[in-house]
């Protein structure tokens, strides 16, 4: 298949290996991998912060350079919500919706797109350690995503997966929200960075590099770094 | 930011400010939910299907807010056959204003309460106290709070945010109990005050879980039987329910009972579950010789007229969306700073308070879903708080948000600006530990508690073309 | 116009822009189904549900006991009245509470009939409250009372020890059973009150620990007798 990635903006900056690995992951699958390089951003801030003609504005930019993509894969499961489950609610009744609806069609998250349109459970991944998951409130909610990322994990050799009763929890991020409220997103993510240091693990792993960004920048300002990596990041190596 | 906050808005941030950081109120509510989860999923499993379920209660509540003008008037007119006075209230004054015409008119002295909201809503007892009523919450939580002088923390459980040594305190001042740590213990002083109230209540006052459409019945749910004491001993009852209360027929309850238990409490069912058809009836033993409906609107008819949002009058305040809401597990209830709190709360209020001053709470959510999840009901919560957010920004736009974003969207309908952006960003990002954490630190509202990542040195997008050259 | 006119004036303003209905995710076979479809199953055989009533009392920390007669049942009320050292008992005139409460009397225990009317404070100083029901629900391990058959409203609430006097014959499946039964027994003529009562009472306000008796009654006991 013809894959193009939807790197959003902050994994292209700040986490480009977590698009890296998934490139590679799936040119290992041999796929082609394709990546417009005129996308920065599928629109979601303004869009939560209420501007939506702002929100479409930046988001109409990307539906054109999507639009003839064959399938699109999403590195991030808030922005691959975005453009699945919310582009047809923001371009409803506008001239160019059945775009976005045909845009929203063919937009998956990563490991719901091994898992749930090739049929992948095993890329041949190599990892040890100890980790545990924390589940994207987006993924999860918006997309459904919780048995994708841990039937790819499971298959990972070398890796112990290790559950935390709070994966299903929200980290606190929530994107503008974490510094519009910063006191909440901040206690939220206490209660999330003891969960993960109760489990044992040695590494944080997530479908969302947004998270990780709030997850690991807390740990390490608690004085109790943990590693923290983009599924795709430890799908990726294969030794 | 904050000079553009309401007063609810301030009120709201100091209070988050200070709850956010008070350790002893977060493990105080982390313990007492964990004992509902657990019993909430075991007896949610316990369904044949609980989605099927909660599908079967958003269809019956659909049908019936959507046809609430039938729906009320049926209620109304087959409640009255058996001598039920049902006053229409079209907002919380002349609700007010109906409950006090009835207290004078009958030469009420003592007034006693089971739980309610509704008369939270339109502030009841300061008005019945007001003209010289003594009123008595029967619920011990609520009691409780009463007591302190405080508001319910928590739509379902008033004082769930205080210690069985704060509440031992407390009685020992108010009541000159012995102290005590027994939860039992406290009970039984809460239940011999209350024993000598409901004998000498000359009225009633009660909320309403529904109203029953087809038979003409309210029903009320509760677990310590207050309520039925309530009802039973005063000769004057007076019910008071939000208008969306309704259910189309009584074989409803069937599914709704159970669901508002297990959502709400974690319970199969709740104590006591009591259907009430009108004032003493000709050969009954006791109950009231009058008994009152007042049916509030209070702007509920405002969010009916939103069919976007229309679905939040589908809500049978159990309670579960606070339960799960990583939000009030951490702020509080208090912090809303106003009747309903959570995620419902946070739907509603700025429908029946005022966007512009309640816009805040919907705007205090990282939109993670768990509310939605959980809704016996089905209501859309957490894309409702995302519609306040729209609507109050077309109402309203702030000016600051506005140029932000507008600057934002510049950047990014330029990969060009973008990509150089990202450059200045790695320059800037040198020079950012002189003014990490400092009041000239633009990203301190991340950096008080939280290391920022880094720009990596270079960009995915710099990677790969790098890779296919 | 009046606050009926104002509000139903609101309504139908409102009302005349139409909300999407909900999606049904293919649960029920016709759209959204019916509350047995999704609820918990009752059992197919009475005796199946008796068990299952017995099963739910003991959860709830109710005491339920089949007695194989009158008598038998008889004889445990006045157990149970010893034990306890009530003095004085409530209940109300029925075939089946005149014969098992009234040989309390024998025993000293004075007896309070609700049926005419009486003064609060005299059921107050009760140390129980003896009632039939209208119906037990297997599903719930709930008894049924009425304002109108179970000696008015407060007879089965205020005293801090409720017993129930139950016919086999009452025990019905589940809410729905019970729920359809009420209008038929009734028509439009309903008791001012009727309550599904599940288990002594309880409260859950203090630190969500569980505590038996807050207002209502400490026990229940229901006798199920033939």
């Amino acid at each position: 298949m013809k894959v193009t990635l939807f790197v959003p903006c902050f994994v292209d900056a700040m986490f480009p290996d977590a698009a890296m690995g998934a490139a590679t992951v799936l040119e290992r699958l041999g796929h082609e991998v394709l990546f417009p390089e005129g996308q920065t951003c599928c629109g979601q801030p303004p869009f939560n912060t209420g501007m939506w003609d702002e929100s479409r504005a930046v988001a109409r930019r990307q539906l054109g350079i999507f639009a003839d993509a064959e399938t699109i894969v999403s590195i991030s499961g808030s922005c691959g919500a975005m453009m699945k489950a919310f582009y047809p609610e923001l371009f409803r009744g506008e001239h160019d919706e059945e775009t976005a609806r045909s845009v929203a069609s063919k937009t998956h998250e990563f490991s719901d797109f091994l898992v749930n349109v090739l049929g992948v459970t095993d890329v041949g991944a190599v990892f040890s350690g100890r980790a545990t998951f924390h589940d994207g409130c987006h993924g999860l909610r918006e997309l459904g995503i919780k048995k994708a990322p841990r039937a790819l994990l499971a298959n990972v050799r070398g890796l112990e997966l290790v559950e935390s009763p709070e994966a299903e929890t929200c980290c606190g991020f929530g994107g503008m929200f974490s510094v519009k409220f910063p006191m909440i997103s901040t206690a939220m993510g206490e209660v999330k960075c003891d969960s993960i240091v109760a489990t044992g693990a040695d590494f944080v792993i997530s479908n969302d590099s947004s998270c990780l960004m709030q997850i690991g920048g807390m740990l390490e300002r608690q004085g109790r770094p943990r590693r923290c990596l983009h599924l795709a990041e430890v799908l990726a190596p294969t030794e | 930011m904050k000079s553009s906050d309401t007063k609810p808005a301030g009120g709201f941030r100091a209070m988050a400010r200070r709850m956010t950081a008070d350790l002893v109120h977060r493990a105080l509510i982390q313990k007492g939910l964990s004992g509902y989860y657990s019993k909430r999923d075991e007896n949610k499993a316990r369904y044949q299907s609980w989605e099927g379920a909660r599908e079967l209660a958003a269809q019956i509540k659909y049908d019936a807010v959507n046809h609430l003008d039938k729906m009320l008037v049926e209620f109304a007119d087959k409640i009255a056959i058996r001598g039920t006075q049902v006053h229409w209230c079209p907002d919380g004054a002349s609700a007010r204003e109906a409950i006090l015409g009835i207290a004078r008119a009958n030469g009420v002295k003592s007034i006693i309460k089971s739980k309610t909201m509704t008369s939270e809503e339109i502030h009841l007892n300061e008005a019945l106290e007001a003209d010289g009523y003594g009123v008595f919450e029967s619920d011990l939580g609520e009691y409780i709070v009463q007591l302190r002088k405080e508001p319910p923390y928590h739509l379902v459980f008033p004082a769930m945010h205080l210690t069985r040594g704060q509440i031992s305190d407390l009685f020992h001042e108010e009541l000159g109990s012995e102290p005590t740590d027994s939860p039992e213990e406290l009970t039984m002083i809460a239940r011999r005050v209350m024993r000598r109230k409901f004998c000498g209540a000359d009225m009633g006052i009660s909320g309403a879980n529904f109203a029953v459409a087809d038979t003409g019945m309210i029903s009320i749910t509760e677990n310590e039987g207050n309520a039925r004491l309530t009802t039973a001993l005063p000769r004057i009852h007076v019910a008071i329910l939000g208008i969306e209360k309704v259910v189309p027929r009584l074989e409803d309850l069937a599914l709704f009972l159970p669901m508002l238990a297990t959502a709400g409490a974690g319970q199969a069912l709740t104590c006591y579950n009591t259907l009430f058809a009108g004032p003493r009836q000709p050969g009954e033993a006791d109950g009231p010789e009058q008994f009152h409906v007042v049916l509030l609107d209070n702007r509920r008819t405002e969010l009916l007229a939103d069919p976007e949002q229309r679905d939040a009058l589908h809500c049978i305040r159990c309670g579960a969306c606070l339960n799960v809401c990583p939000i009030f597990k951490n702020v509080g209830g208090h912090s809303y700073g106003t009747t309903y709190q959570g995620p419902i709360g946070s739907v509603i209020t700025p429908h029946l308070r005022g966007l512009q001053d309640w816009k805040h709470l919907s705007a205090a959510s990282s939109l993670c879903g768990a509310c939605t999840e959980t809704c016996p009901v089905k209501i859309d919560i957490h894309h409702h708080l995302l519609q306040n957010r729209r609507n109050a920004a077309k109402e309203k736009p702030v000016w600051w948000e506005r140029a932000a974003f507008a600057g934002f969207v510049v950047l990014m309908k330029s990969p060009r600006l973008y990509e150089l952006g990202l450059k200045l960003g790695r320059i800037g990002q040198v020079f950012h530990p002189l003014i990490d954490r400092s009041p000239l630190d633009p990203l301190r509202a991340w950096t008080g508690s939280r290391a920022f990542p880094k720009l990596a040195r270079r960009s995915f997008r710099e990677e790969w073309r790098k890779r296919k050259r | 116009m009046n606050g009926r006119d104002i509000i139903l004036g609101r309504i139908r303003e409102a009302l005349r822009r139409p909300a999407p209905a909900p999606h049904h995710h293919g649960h029920g076979a016709d759209g959204a189904g019916s509350p047995r479809d999704w609820l918990p199953p009752v059992g197919e055989s009475f005796d199946e549900r008796v068990d299952l009533f017995a099963r739910n009392a003991e959860s709830l920390k109710a005491t339920f006991e089949q007695h194989s007669s009158l008598e038998s049942a008889g004889r445990r009320i006045a157990e149970v009245a010893a034990a306890e050292e009530w003095k004085r008992v409530a209940s109300h005139s029925d075939p089946l509470t005149d014969q098992l409460v009234a040989p309390l009397a024998a025993a000293g225990i004075v007896a309070l009939w609700t049926d005419g009317g009486y003064e609060a404070p005299a059921l107050e100083e009760c140390d129980a409250g003896i009632t039939t029901c209208e119906a037990l629900i297997a599903q719930t391990g709930s008894v049924l009372v009425s304002s109108a058959g179970s000696g008015g409203r407060a007879l089965s609430v205020l005293p801090p020890h409720h017993m129930v006097i139950a016919r086999r014959s009452q025990m019905l499946p589940d809410l729905h059973a019970a729920l359809l039964a009420i209008r038929e027994k009734s028509g439009e003529a309903f008791p001012s009150a009727l309550s599904f009562i599940t288990g002594p009472s309880r409260t859950g306000d203090i630190e969500r620990i569980l505590v038996l008796g807050a207002h209502g009654p400490k026990k229940l006991t229901i006798l199920l007798v033939p």
